[in-house]
């Protein structure tokens, strides 16, 4: 069963095309990670994927609901401390577990500090143990390793391996290796939109995407 | 969505919330009018229903573009906006949010700065009904405010010039049902357009937010 499938999508960035006529498919239990180089349309693709923006073009099929996004900024409240952040995650999204996404990412000792207290890589972990807790199958991760040290890399790979054999899947644009030897990859390069030569007419409605 | 309004009031009530802020606010204004205009009753008390309810307006504004600059800046917008509670709702819980942190304390706060500006005690109670009437729709026409000027940086000023105009025919009526109790008149009809105003924003003004989000978003 495939919880995504993307057609032909075209996404803009600040009214520009980044990337065109890029098609694929995630089936659950699967990885894909996207490449290419810096400013070419990852983080803008995902975020289209996530629902945060519309595509200029093509199609994207999946379910209602079924998006959890983490991208660079964690979500973090400093005040709160760092079960109190994940509690509140939890309960928006209807989820649970918060105490095993804590033990996941090994934050258990650090539970009750507040949030403002915690190092970079030390809230990564807790943007990442958020994922857990809202129980939803596709996994959208932009650069999730930004700041890990490479122990908490290889937790978080065992992580995402846990959650594809639960029938999850997981699409991330990330520089670094996971140790996801079973990921497919997706290179972005090729698919580089042409500046001046749109494939079709562009509409009428682009000029307000 | 009681997630949301639940942390939002833990936030506004911790270190660096900014809860309270509003009342000082209300305070400073409401003590320093007698020294501008002269500590006398014929001098205060023709101008304190005017005096109070600007002051209430501009303490709600002093906090607005809190509503969601913090939610955007550490990304929980983002996050919010793919969960499942929709937008609209997000809009709404946030505006009372903030109507609890800084309308509801000004409500409780304004008989006691009434007195300050020589308010008759017969219009106290019209004071309080019109306050708790009209402040939602300040907090929720903030958010709406808010919404729009979200990304910008320095964004407060223009926040408060898209806002204030917006506030004016609840100013208009709020301070009508004070000054009509004050004199001993009947303030139904100025009570009943105020309720209409307020309504209609709560029903309307949480669908343009979440429009000015979702732009501000992409």
């Amino acid at each position: 069963m495939n919880l995504l499938s993307v057609h032909d999508l075209a996404v803009s960035r600040g009214g520009l095309r980044a990337v065109e006529g890029v098609s694929f498919t995630l089936a659950a239990g699967r990885a894909l990670i996207l490449r290419g180089p810096n400013g070419i349309g990852k983080t803008t693709l995902l975020r289209t994927i996530a629902g945060l923006q519309p595509a200029v073009g093509g199609r994207i099929d999946l379910a209602e609901d079924a998006v959890a996004y983490a991208a660079h900024a964690d979500g973090l409240k400093g005040q709160l401390s760092v079960a109190e952040n994940l509690r509140f995650w939890a309960r928006v999204f209807g989820g649970g577990g918060t105490r095993d996404a804590l033990e996941a990412m090994n934050l258990k000792a650090l539970a009750e500090r507040p949030a403002a207290a915690l190092s970079a890589g030390q809230k990564r972990r807790l943007g990442l143990a958020r994922l857990l807790v809202t129980g939803r199958p596709l996994w959208v991760l932009d650069e999730p390793t930004v700041s890990l040290d490479s122990a908490s890399v290889e937790r978080f790979g065992a992580v995402i391996r846990a959650h594809l054999a639960t029938g999850g899947a997981a699409l991330m644009a990330s520089h670094t290796d996971l140790g996801l030897n079973e990921a497919r990859e997706l290179d972005l390069t090729p698919f580089r939109a042409r500046p001046g030569s749109p494939r079709r007419p562009a509409s009428f409605n682009e000029a307000f995407a | 969505m009681l997630a949301l309004l639940r942390r939002d009031l833990v936030l506004a009530v911790r270190a660096g919330g900014g809860f309270g802020l509003a009342v000082a606010f209300f305070l400073i204004i409401s003590a320093l009018v007698p020294f501008g205009v002269g500590p006398g009753v014929a001098a205060l008390r023709p101008i304190a229903a005017g005096i109070l309810w600007l002051g209430a307006l501009l303490s709600c504004l002093l906090s607005l573009d809190r509503i969601f600059a913090l939610d955007h800046e550490d990304g929980s917008l983002d996050l919010l906006a793919t969960a499942p509670v929709p937008l609209e709702g997000a809009v709404a819980v946030k505006a009372l949010a903030h109507w609890i942190t800084t309308g509801l304390p000004l409500v409780a706060a304004s008989p006691l700065f009434g007195i300050l500006l020589h308010l008759p005690g017969q219009a106290m109670p019209w004071l309080i009904i019109s306050l708790l009437i009209g402040t939602p729709a300040l907090s929720m026409l903030g958010a709406f405010g808010a919404a729009i000027t979200m990304g910008l940086r320095r964004g407060g000023l223009l926040l408060s010039l898209l806002v204030l105009p917006l506030y004016i025919p609840t100013l208009i009526f709020g301070t009508e049902i004070v000054r009509r109790g004050a004199d001993g008149g009947d303030p139904g009809t100025p009570i009943l357009f105020l309720a209409g105003i307020t309504l209609a924003v709560l029903a309307l003004v949480p669908f343009a937010a979440a429009a000015a989000l979702r732009i501000n978003l992409r």
